[in-house]
């Protein structure tokens, strides 16, 4: 409770709490983008996106371990994870299209299970704690109040892999079939565009975004192997908020609740977890196909 | 011979079951395993109704077997119940008014979206009872449960023992069956599996779908609730992971190694559940990693499960 705060430290410890809030929501949009995306074009649910979230922080720690570079772990980790991730749908999924679309739903949970129990016999049941390189590891004056350079670095670079996607899928002839899948297979595949070479991509860009989004959190929050059934849940919320297939309502989602959790920890840390899905029952049931879902594209 | 007994089979799955089932902790290498699966047998049971009938994938199930064992062990532990009817009654009644709210909040929504919905509810609920100790016990647990005896007209038995507790639970177990091929072979019955063979066409046929799957959704609830409160009977507590999501993927799984849509299937697949599980985690600690496997693998090349393709085989 913020009670035995005189007024300006309750403005500078709100401010901090918003803050948080932001660097959290920003970890939920990688999330979130990369479910979204996967699903929109090929109405597949990847529930081992947490795994490849949670494999993206331990990979992470591995490279650091290795090489001493934070800044080489951050990009090897989740190139390592989109390749995992492009094993996962060429081997394991692909088989399953044209059957139910629960099948893939329920191989990738068996899959993040397996994916849990290999982390745990290679790093051991114990968490583990990634440090920030050194370079991030004090804090910045922004004006009106002092914060962790690593999580202004965490906006950043998430930022920028924002707008990279965003150039991608609306600048590039691979973002254009992209986005023509999601809305119309059909018509795509008519025009003579082999979607499955599509398919692979984005679920690799996806699995990729979620290693990035791991390793990311990983000097922020403990590192261990069940981190990522949690979070998986809660971007899975932030989808269903934002609307099932929409990159702007991804992003608006993400940050939302992200605030959601960081104000309500402050207040009442007990309902932070309780409150994600009271604003999902809510979107549920004031608009059931998002923030920014079109109605029945992608049912 | 095989054909004659197949039909034999299906032409009165109860009593196979009463039959199989009245010998079955004799035939088990200990009675406990048995009385476990016949409860999580009826759980899966529930969760195939919805799933394996309705084809409407929840991966929330730990809801309404939680709320069931809670209900129960919260009347006994809490309320200080004397009543063994009412224990499982107020079981019944949680998991029932669950079923309505979260169902109706599920149902909006089809296909995948469903599955994640009734994942996030179920997550919601497990948070609750976790900061709830004061009444739930929190990450303890809720200890403290009396099993009171049973008692029918001019009749009382204890249930300290395993057997007795197995037979109680075969009892209502049956029962349970008894209702649930009441229902499948009902014209609800019927319009469940059009909705899950083509949702719209049974919309095109007149049927109010959405009215439909929500009661099938409530009667899934039902029975789970049930296996919960039997659970709570067996144990005599209520651990707070009865609500987690890895209860929900335990009835997802054994659902399907046993066969989606079967009638034995969910007791099939308890049992091979169960025998791997005690098997595997007496030489490893990662046998989640072979239950993943397996489990992939069945997905994969055995969709049909084991009585599903055992059942198909005979048949062709």
């Amino acid at each position: 409770m913020g009670g035995h705060f005189g007024a300006p430290h309750l403005i500078t410890a709100l401010t901090a709490q918003l803050f948080t809030g932001l660097v959290l929501g920003m970890i939920f949009v990688l999330l979130a983008i990369g479910l979204s995306l996967i699903f929109g074009l090929m109405t597949v649910v990847n529930f081992s996106h947490g795994s490849f979230y949670m494999l993206g922080a331990y990979l992470g720690f591995a490279l650091v371990g290795y090489t001493k570079s934070f800044w080489l772990a951050l990009i090897v980790a989740p190139l390592l994870v989109g390749l995992l991730g492009l094993g996962v749908e060429r081997f394991l999924i692909r088989p399953l299209y044209g059957r139910s679309i629960d099948d893939p739903l329920l191989l990738t949970f068996g899959l993040s299970a397996v994916i849990i129990e290999v982390v745990r016999l290679t790093w051991g049941k114990i968490g583990l704690s990634l440090d920030p390189p050194q370079a991030l590891g004090g804090a910045v004056n922004l004006g009106f109040g002092m914060f962790p350079a690593y999580r202004l670095f965490v906006i950043v670079v998430t930022a920028l892999v924002l707008v990279g996607l965003w150039l991608f899928l609306e600048r590039t002839n691979v973002g254009l079939v992209i986005r023509g899948g999601s809305r119309d297979p059909l018509m795509v595949r008519a025009l003579g565009v082999d979607l499955r070479r599509i398919w692979l991509i984005v679920f690799g860009i996806g699995s990729a975004l979620a290693g990035l989004a791991g390793i990311l959190a990983g000097p922020m929050r403990s590192v261990y192997a069940e981190m990522g059934v949690t979070t998986v849940i809660e971007s899975f919320v932030v989808v269903v908020v934002g609307g099932m297939g929409s990159l702007p309502g991804a992003i608006v989602a993400g940050l939302l609740i992200g605030q959601v959790v960081s104000v309500t920890t402050f207040f009442a840390p007990k309902l932070a977890e309780i409150n994600v899905f009271l604003v999902m029952a809510l979107v549920l049931l004031l608009r059931p196909s998002g923030l920014f879902g079109e109605a029945g594209l992608m049912e | 011979m095989k054909r004659a007994a197949v039909r034999a089979v299906a032409a009165h799955p109860v009593l196979t079951f009463v039959l199989v089932f009245a010998i079955f902790p004799f035939v088990v290498p200990y009675k406990a395993l048995a009385t476990q699966v016949l409860i999580y047998g009826l759980f899966a049971l529930g969760f195939n109704l919805l799933y394996g009938y309705t084809g409407l994938l929840s991966f929330g199930h730990a809801a309404y077997w939680g709320l069931g064992a809670y209900g129960t062990g919260l009347a006994l532990a809490k309320l200080k119940l004397a009543s063994l009817w009412g224990a499982l009654g107020a079981g019944l009644v949680l998991a029932g008014v669950a079923g309505v709210l979260i169902g109706f909040f599920c149902l909006r929504r089809r296909g995948i979206y469903f599955a994640m919905l009734s994942l996030a509810f179920a997550q919601l609920l497990y948070f609750i009872a976790f900061h709830l100790a004061d009444v739930t016990g929190g990450d303890d647990g809720l200890r403290g449960i009396q099993v009171p005896p049973l008692r029918l007209p001019g009749l009382t038995v204890p249930l300290e023992s395993s057997l007795a507790f197995y037979y109680f639970a075969f009892a209502l177990v049956t029962l349970a069956l008894l209702v649930l091929k009441r229902i499948l072979d009902s014209p609800f019955g019927a319009v469940l599996q059009a909705i899950r063979e083509n949702s719209d066409r049974a919309v095109a046929c007149g049927y109010d779908i959405r009215k439909i799957k929500l009661l099938s959704f409530v009667f899934s609830a039902l029975f789970c609730g049930l296996a919960g409160g039997l659970d709570a009977l067996r144990l005599a507590v209520v651990p707070v992971e009865s609500l987690y999501w890895t209860t929900s993927g335990q009835v997802v799984i054994m659902t399907l190694l046993g066969g989606a849509g079967t009638f034995f299937g969910p007791f099939v697949g308890a049992t091979a559940f169960l025998v791997l599980e005690d098997r595997l985690s007496t030489f490893t600690e990662s046998w989640p990693l072979f239950i993943g496997l397996i489990f992939m693998a069945f997905v994969l090349f055995l969709p049909k499960g084991i009585w599903g393709t055992l059942l198909a085989r005979l048949r062709s």
